[in-house]
């Protein structure tokens, strides 16, 4: 197993390359650092010196891939990718264009992202699985087809409609939460309860329709109906025999999305007011600030690969029969 | 289930107290505090490179430069702040001698601003005045709050000095450089030298004060000079700027520390001021607090204003020391929607209007004039309106083949589509009516500017009542045949005339502007070609002169009709020069009378001077003049002393808080509705208790 997770840490090495590579000629495909300096310093008087000048305090001054006017090893270590992206393998991300260290952001962000998608994750994953399996139970009964009806209900709504909706009702006619913003410690809880609800509420469509597919595969197989022959309730049936061996597919699409909790969701901290990495990356996007864009897909790709090797070590938590060589 | 519900609901149960949707602390309740919000958070905090007006909103309050705009004085005027008096000017000839006060502005070769400073004043409290904050080893120190020990020392004239050096700092990027290098007497040579140091010790600490600049001197501990080239009254708005605040060199020395910026300590970050304010709390993905400084003291609610300001109560807190609140939280609201809502549940304490809530918040009466709605007015909701000291406009961009040129054909053309665009019906539609079309560039509350019949732009309104009424479309018809495009045809080609209009208006939500554009052309039959392009792109074209029509904008630095003529200004043109004349608009007269005009005091000769130039411009129309926006502003009533004044940004420090009746109001109208959680554990219950039952009876028929 450690050879295979060095194997596959190896692998993850070119991956990065790539990724880093991609981002890079994507970004400066639709931007040159001209138009980075624009964005950073405004309309209101800004001369072609003043451009020069952002541009050679940050770097961009640089050619992008060959510096043809360097000798040696220089013509590719004196060039825009390679200082903006070699020290992103140690975790080193800089600084963002407005002068600010990205890497402290980072672990500044990350908790309050945290503080919403753990508790939605983990309340998602049961509210989901308890609700298919409820449809299971039910299974081609006049419930089973409500259940069904609502979920594809619930998929069709947009996730903007849930926030505002959600925004209105609990926050503005009830007056149970705040509409929006944050606070640390114990005091978050309060702002973080209806971005929690509502990310639960708007997965349920989607995830619980899945599970109960795969629910439903399993329940027809031959150990289900041996445990029913051997007189077991259907709701142990359901819950230790189908939901254990349903794991698989299961572990497949949660593990791997552990890690990307770190990465925030975009659209709930922006109308909630929560400060995480989610706000941090569209800010980035809408200033065009390269140093923080590429810094978040370098770590967004990190954190995928480290969902995939996890979900690839679950497998053998759930079934003895797998292993990883 | 049910433990998930008495889990989320027990926190709930024991939140401090409060109303459940309070987003402040119970602390918070009854103290002087001002609650607003910021939509995007500041890019600088130093003040010699911030320049916008969001960074103006917190630097105005932590920063004291010489000067201010008075506060309820109009039209806008200067007034001390930290100076003591207005500077004192003098006038130097060539040869350094002095000249008269009422001579030339052709012979004078230097303006000389003596400056005093209020003895006394003293900064916020800060690490940075601490000595053995200097010498520190970082370790366990992430922010300022860790530093033990806090000081603060007297506000000299060599500090507004070090500032004034610090704009050609060659590590920083100060926007005005380039006009102060123009005006203050050896500053170019100054960045040279500092450029040169910079070179010899990269990355290192500059003292600035080891290089003499020859056009600022300290006279002594509360007196300080500047010296410029020539006569420019507008100096002085300069003044009220931050970007001449005072800036302790032994602060920089501070944030320049190994280890300071790894740590996000840095002075664009951190400000140190000696204002009314110091930034206490600076997190601007969620809030930025300012509290007040317990040093402040130098500074007085004004004791007069303009006529009506006392019955309208604005003196009622006259000589009364400043600010009136203790502190302001500014929280991050990036979405108008709960920016808006929490303004109704009284969480914020004045809010501006979207688009979306102007209907439900404001009524316009048949003539015209705005109030708040019923709904509004039950909750003691106040709207103030204010015309912007700045102006939409569309440009011509007269290097252009089609639409520019001196020629009478072109001008005839220009003015066919002024008169076409009916900049009215846009405000109506568009802006709900929240600005007034312009007559030129100079908007209301600026000298130059005239109301009536004298100040319409008679090319393109006919003056009716006093008022401006749009010339019929058939006047703009004729005026398109003269110019060659008779039913918007070339008449020598034969070939519809197709105009190109550049824009950053992208996707659904600019459709409409867009399409209503269109349809002010169709009037002409002329066919509007929609160019619509990214922010960068569009600049470029701008640059490159690469456009036909755009859509711009300006806001004032300063209340002088010589800061939106020089958008016209043929020596500042946009391809020619790289200057903000974007039309690339260049007129002969019009330009000898910019260079006559702008370094005159204002009165009856620059007046008539001002109505020349603004003829010239109105028969060239390089601009469809567009529009001057209105800002609608609603606040609480609770909230007193607010009167709009566009150019001051440091006008919290006047406005005064009424807590009590806040807190009263706002735990009238949020007391928590707690039947749905009853109902939802009810129905939650029920429903287990329900399947337990369907269960057990299915268990039971096996």
């Amino acid at each position: 197993m450690i050879a295979y997770l060095i194997r596959r840490i190896l692998y993850a090495v070119p991956i990065l390359i790539g990724v880093n590579l991609l981002t890079f000629a994507l970004f400066f495909v639709v931007n040159t650092p001209d138009d980075m300096a624009r964005m950073q310093l405004g309309i209101k008087r800004v001369t072609p010196e003043a451009i020069e000048k952002w541009k050679q305090q940050r770097g961009y001054d640089k050619p992008l891939f060959v510096n043809s006017a360097a000798g040696g090893t220089d013509q590719l270590t004196d060039t825009i990718f390679w200082q903006k992206s070699a020290s992103m393998f140690v975790f080193d991300f800089g600084y963002s264009d407005d002068g600010r260290s990205i890497g402290r952001e980072i672990a500044k962000r990350m908790g309050p992202s945290l503080a919403i998608a753990l508790p939605t994750f983990l309340i998602g994953l049961v509210v989901y699985v308890s609700f298919a399996l409820l449809m299971t139970l039910f299974r081609a009964t006049a419930l089973d087809m409500a259940g069904v009806a609502l979920c594809v209900l619930l998929m069709s709504v947009s996730g903007l409609f849930y926030i505002i909706g959600g925004q209105f009702v609990v926050s503005k006619l009830w007056h149970l939460v705040p509409i929006s913003g944050y606070a640390g410690g114990a005091d978050s809880f309060k702002f973080v309860v209806l971005p929690i609800l509502i990310g639960v509420a708007g997965g349920i469509g989607s995830s619980s329709r899945w599970y109960r597919t795969i629910f439903l595969e399993e329940i027809g197989k031959d150990y289900v109906r041996t445990a029913r022959a051997k007189g077991l309730s259907e709701l142990r049936v359901l819950f230790t025999h189908v939901l254990k061996n349903a794991m698989i597919p299961i572990l497949t699409g949660v593990v791997v999305v552990i890690p990307l909790l770190f990465m925030g969701s975009l659209l709930t901290e922006s109308f909630f007011g929560i400060p995480g990495l989610g706000s941090y990356t569209i800010d980035a996007i809408n200033a065009q600030d390269f140093s923080v864009v590429r810094a978040m897909v370098f770590l967004g790709s990190v954190l995928y690969i480290v969902g995939l090797i996890l979900t690839d070590i679950s497998y053998t938590a759930v079934d003895p029969r797998v292993r990883l060589q | 289930m049910r433990s998930l519900w008495i889990l989320l609901l027990l926190p709930l149960a024991a939140c401090d107290g409060g109303l459940w949707n309070n987003p402040y602390p119970l602390a918070d309740d009854g103290r002087s505090i001002l609650y607003t919000a910021f939509i995007e958070r500041p890019k600088h905090l130093d003040p010699a490179q911030a320049y916008s007006e969001n960074e103006y909103d917190f630097l105005a309050l932590v920063y004291a430069p010489p000067l201010q705009y008075h506060y309820l004085k109009r039209p806008y005027q200067l007034t001390p702040l930290a100076a003591s008096a207005m500077p004192m000017i003098s006038y130097l000839g060539k040869n350094g001698r002095p000249l008269p006060e009422n001579v030339a502005p052709e012979r004078i070769a230097y303006s000389v601003y003596e400056i005093r400073i209020k003895p006394g004043m003293r900064y916020q409290p800060h690490p940075a005045f601490v000595p053995a904050n200097h010498m520190l080893k970082l370790g366990d120190i992430s922010t300022l709050g860790d530093f033990r020990q806090t000081s603060t020392r007297v506000v000299t004239a060599a500090d507004y000095a070090y500032q004034i050096k610090r704009l050609v700092h060659p590590q920083l990027h100060t926007p005005i450089a380039g006009v102060m290098s123009e005006y203050i007497v050896g500053l170019k040579d100054y960045a040279a030298t500092l450029q040169q140091a910079a070179r010899t010790a990269p990355g290192g600490f500059i003292d600035l004060n080891a290089y003499p600049l020859p056009g600022v001197e300290v006279v002594d501990a509360t007196t300080y000079r500047i010296t410029i080239h020539g006569k420019y009254p507008q100096f002085a708005y300069w003044l009220a700027m931050p970007f001449f605040s005072p800036m302790p060199q032994e602060v920089e020395r501070f944030y320049a520390q190994p280890g300071m910026k790894e740590r996000n300590l840095t002075l664009d970050w951190w400000p140190v001021g000696s204002g009314p304010y110091y930034l206490s709390e600076n997190d601007p993905n969620r809030r930025m607090v300012l509290t007040r400084n317990p040093y402040y003291d130098s500074e007085s609610y004004p004791s007069e204003g303009e006529a009506g300001d006392a019955d309208a109560g604005f003196l009622a807190d006259a000589g009364k020391p400043l600010p009136l609140i203790d502190s302001i939280v500014f929280s991050l609201e990036k979405e108008t929607i709960p920016y808006w809502n929490k303004f109704l549940q009284g969480y914020y304490d004045a809010s501006a209007i979207s688009s979306d809530s102007f209907d439900q918040a404001v009524s316009v009466g048949v003539s015209g004039e705005a109030t708040v709605s019923e709904a509004m007015k039950a909750q003691g909701i106040v709207l103030d309106t204010a015309v912007s000291t700045s102006t939409k406009y569309t440009g011509f961009n007269l290097l252009d083949p089609v639409t520019g040129g001196d020629s009478e054909r072109a001008r005839k053309l220009r003015r066919a589509i002024a008169i076409a665009v009916d900049f009215e019906e846009f405000v109506s539609i568009f802006a709900n009516g929240r600005g007034i079309s312009a007559q030129s560039p100079i908007p209301p509350g600026i000298f130059g500017h005239r109301e009536g019949c004298a100040g319409i732009n008679h090319y393109v309104y006919d003056c009716v009542n006093d008022e401006p009424q749009r010339k019929p479309v058939k006047e703009a018809k004729r005026l398109l045949a003269e110019a060659g495009y008779p039913d918007g045809v070339d008449a020598k080609t034969g070939q519809p005339l197709v105009i190109h209009f550049d824009t950053t208006a992208t996707g659904m939500g600019n459709k409409s502007r867009l399409d209503w554009l269109r349809k002010q052309f169709d009037k002409l039959g002329v066919q509007l070609d929609v160019r619509s392009t990214d922010y960068n792109r569009f600049q470029d074209k701008i640059r490159r002169g690469d456009t036909q029509m755009f859509f711009y904008g300006w806001n004032a630095d300063y209340p002088d009709p010589e800061n939106f003529f020089f958008l016209l200004h043929g020596p500042q043109a946009k391809v020619a020069k790289g200057g903000e004349n974007a039309s690339n608009y260049s007129e002969a007269e019009f330009d000898r009378l910019f260079e006559q005009m702008k370094n005159m005091e204002s009165g009856p000769t620059r007046q008539a001077i001002i109505d020349r130039m603004l003829e010239i411009l109105r028969r060239d129309s390089p601009w469809l003049w567009g529009y001057h926006p209105k800002s609608y502003v609603l606040r609480h009533g609770w909230l007193h002393n607010v009167k709009p004044n566009i150019m001051a940004n440091n006008k919290l420090k006047y406005w005064r808080v009424d807590a009590q009746q806040r807190d009263r109001l706002r735990r009238e109208w949020n007391q928590p509705l707690r039947w749905p959680l009853w109902a939802g554990a009810g129905l939650v219950l029920l429903f287990v208790g329900w399947m337990g039952w369907v269960l057990r009876k299915r268990e039971q028929a096996r």
